[in-house]
């Protein structure tokens, strides 16, 4: 495995700081003003960040119960940096990508053109647990399947980003994007002053447009949007809350709401609203117990066929998440150049398909220095990374993979660039990983420049996940 | 406004409400048990501030006697009655919670502080920390309600807000009534004596009203005045009538907001108009008792018809 790309100081970088390394124009200033600045000054800083962050945290998300320390996710001051041109790169294959996966899924729950062309195997769409047959041929409005979608992308060189992860279902983190910002303006004022920052906070005022946007096209009135959480008791629940309070939506649970001639409402003091638009923060199986999981207290019966008879939109649409599957986004270069009859401007990793029989023998032959994941799973489980596996694992892994190898597929090992990052020592890179996010309106995709940059604080893990010593930074997108 | 997040506001200012209205329940009747017993005769005061501040029934499935360690036991912290003051701020709090975004940052702390802190307090207190901790409840409630009162936007949120504690606080007062209406006798059977007057001196501090009785009526506590004061004296703030001036005022700002009148509207001007057209000698005419039971009902029903109107 090679060394990472440091972000600060190009190249490949052994641990700390480095003498006289030379420094990647993006994070000139940066660099000045860290060596600079006495230490003693980060410390107050860190620890007002913390205390802004607590402070929110214990009144908005975590009210001071036992869990707050674990909940609050740590966050490094120091910023990760880009540069417009390196952004505007990837938002341009960001909104092709995005596009890409909108045609797809209106595809493969229409006319199937693609699956006949021969692009992506029915089976692995038709017999996959995220295919919802109920959301075959229903027209939905405006044909827009992905509204939010965040895409998770790493970096391993100059020029070169992988597209690691399609979230085309609910994914969470943008209230941090938003946050991050916020104690940063706060507490370096002096920096953005230095620093010609795109700004992010127009990101509340973007999802509104998109969600009023695709309001069914038979709306007349100003169309009603409303966030539905699955309840205090969820863990993204502070975002929710947050977004709903940015966006001046009402934050309805599925008991504020109900259906009437195929009609949704929300219960209100001046009686029922119809609601227009749902930006739904619960999964498919909890919208709708009358058609999918009848043991859920969190749906609202009825709103599947609201939603078929075209009175109500919901972001995202249902079904989406076929397009989070890792053996679909295998085909995701295909996928691209099918439906917009352009070349993939953002790469993949490079993936072994397990159900093919040469990248099976591949597979099994290199397993010591591949990761190894099932196609459904999630949150690493099932997964087997092949350099730190023993001899012992990588054996009875062989065997799971030879008995179904369709449920796997294979990557690289990537070294993912790292960005100068404070720890218990002083400054040392640490992996980060990035995570924008794309935004699909009846009137136009719209992008924030930068998105959640995810650091990994252990030296040397790869793991960005919040849930095992993850942290995050605010991302930059410098304009020249 | 979504009902969920009315109901959520309507009822945590009830339960704070009530945890002031405990609280002072307790402080009043510790003061009255520690007079000498020719002072106060022999009735048993815990089980009165039990019945006026709780449910009878329910202590005396939980305790064999009525006492100072088991009504401050039962008033204060025990998690099966739903009046406890314990009870009373954990409700508030997860009201609270269900309706961030109505709510300001300071009513949050309040709130949130005050139910932190109460984890640090349990029944094994002497009198004089007992006491202490009585001061603690009013003072985290006149933060919040102060914190309401200076922060909250005056939209309908606010105003259900005022409903809930105006609702609470008449049936508060009317308790008090209903627990000791034979103590208040009209000016015609006045037979009082020195056992009565700290009985009475004690209706007034449970309600905090003892300097305003003086102030207002400038004379002895007599009992047919301090019927008058918690009845029918629109400048006392826990009197029926200021309570119903206050839920006819919101009620109305409301309507007026939402271009639309109720049942509740109609149910709180008729009740507001026949306090301030009744004498206190008519009530005792009548019979104290029997306006009292009345006037509980239709408070409760006020509160349905406020329920089925806005809050489901």
């Amino acid at each position: 495995m090679r060394l990472a790309f440091d972000e600060m100081h190009g190249g490949e970088v052994r641990g700390g700081s480095g003498e006289a390394a030379p420094v990647r124009s993006a994070y000139e200033t940066l660099r000045r003003w860290l060596d600079e600045t006495p230490s003693a000054f980060f410390d107050t800083r860190r620890s007002q960040a913390e205390l802004f962050f607590r402070k929110i945290g214990i009144t908005f998300a975590v009210y001071g119960d036992n869990e707050s320390s674990e909940r609050l996710i740590p966050f490094d001051i120091i910023p990760r940096v880009l540069m417009k041109s390196e952004w505007s790169v990837l938002e341009r294959g960001l909104k092709q990508r995005v596009t890409a996966l909108n045609a797809f899924l209106a595809d493969i729950y229409g006319p199937q053109e693609c699956i006949k062309a021969g692009i992506v195997p029915a089976d692995l769409v038709l017999r996959n647990p995220h295919y919802r047959l109920e959301m075959k041929d229903v027209k939905i409005p405006h044909g827009i399947y992905v509204h939010i979608a965040g895409i998770d992308m790493v970096r391993v060189d100059e020029n070169e980003f992988f597209v690691l992860e399609d979230n085309a279902r609910t994914p969470s983190g943008v209230s941090y994007m938003l946050e991050n910002r916020e104690v940063m303006m706060r507490l370096f004022p002096e920096l953005f002053t230095n620093h010609r920052v795109a700004p992010v906070e127009n990101y509340p005022d973007s999802l509104l447009s998109t969600l009023q946007s695709v309001a069914p096209e038979a709306t007349e009135h100003d169309p009603v949007v409303a966030l539905l959480t699955p309840g205090r008791y969820n863990s993204a629940f502070y975002e929710h809350s947050f977004l709903a309070d940015k966006l001046g939506v009402e934050l309805v649970e599925a008991s504020d709401l109900f259906v009437r001639d195929d009609v949704v409402y929300m219960r209100t003091t001046r009686g029922a609203k119809r609601v227009d638009v749902l930006y739904r923060r619960i999964d498919d199986d909890y919208l709708d117990p009358l058609v999918f999981r009848p043991d859920s207290a969190l749906g609202v019966p009825g709103l599947m066929a609201a939603y078929r008879a075209g009175n109500v939109t919901l972001a995202n649409a249902v079904g989406t998440g076929i397009a989070d599957d890792k053996a679909v986004y295998t085909y995701m270069p295909d996928i691209v150049r099918f439906f917009t009859g352009e070349e993939a401007l953002l790469k993949n990793v490079p993936t072994w398909r397990c159900r093919e029989a040469d990248s099976l023998s591949y597979v099994v032959d290199n397993l010591s220095e591949l990761v190894v994941k099932e196609v459904n799973g999630s949150g690493g489980y099932g997964m087997l990374v092949g350099p730190h596996a023993s001899k012992r694992e990588i054996e009875d892994f062989a065997r799971k993979l030879k008995h179904n190898p369709d449920n796997f597929i294979a990557q690289p090992t990537l070294s993912l660039s790292t960005c100068p990052t404070f720890v218990a020592s002083g400054v040392a890179p640490r992996h980060v990983d990035l995570r924008p996010f794309v935004l699909t309106g009846a009137d136009e995709v719209r992008i924030v420049p930068g998105g959640l940059t995810r650091v990994a604080l252990k030296e040397g893990s790869l793991v960005v996940n919040s849930s095992q010593g993850g942290g995050t930074k605010d991302t930059w997108v410098l304009d020249a | 406004m979504l009902s969920r997040t009315a109901d959520s506001l309507y009822w945590l200012s009830r339960y704070i409400e009530r945890a002031d209205f405990v609280a002072r329940i307790l402080d009043a009747t510790t003061r009255l048990v520690s007079l000498p017993q020719s002072y106060t005769g022999e009735r048993n005061e815990w089980e009165c501030a039990v019945a006026t501040a709780g449910d009878l029934d329910m202590f005396r499935r939980h305790y064999s006697g009525a006492n100072e360690e088991t009504v401050r036991d039962f008033l204060a912290f025990n998690p099966a009655n739903p009046s406890s003051i314990r009870n009373c701020i954990e409700v508030a709090r997860d009201n609270a919670r269900a309706v961030r975004t109505a709510f300001t940052t300071e009513m949050w702390e309040a709130l949130n502080g005050a139910w932190l802190e109460l984890k640090s307090f349990d029944n094994a207190m002497s009198r004089e920390e007992f006491a202490r901790f009585l001061d603690w409840v009013k003072r985290v409630v006149l933060a919040f309600d102060g914190a309401a009162y200076r922060t909250m936007l005056r939209n309908d949120a606010f105003w259900f807000t005022r409903l809930g504690s105006a609702i609470e606080r008449a049936d508060n007062t009317a308790r008090i009534l209903d627990v000791k209406y034979h103590l208040l006798l009209p000016e015609t059977e006045w037979v009082g004596g020195t056992l009565d007057y700290f009985q009475w001196t004690t209706i007034l501090r449970e309600v905090s009203a003892l300097t305003a009785y003086h102030w207002v009526y400038r004379d002895g506590v007599k009992p047919w005045l301090v019927a008058d004061l918690l009845i029918l004296n629109p400048q006392m703030p826990r009197s029926l009538a200021n309570c119903y001036e206050i839920l006819a005022r919101h009620l109305a700002l409301i309507a007026s907001s939402y271009e639309q009148d109720g049942e509740g509207q109609s149910i709180a001007s008729a009740m507001l108009e026949r306090l301030s057209k009744t004498k206190i000698e008519r009530i005792f005419d009548d019979g104290l008792h029997e306006f009292v039971t009345e006037f509980i009902a239709d408070n409760n029903r006020l509160g349905s018809v406020i329920a089925e109107q806005y809050l489901s």
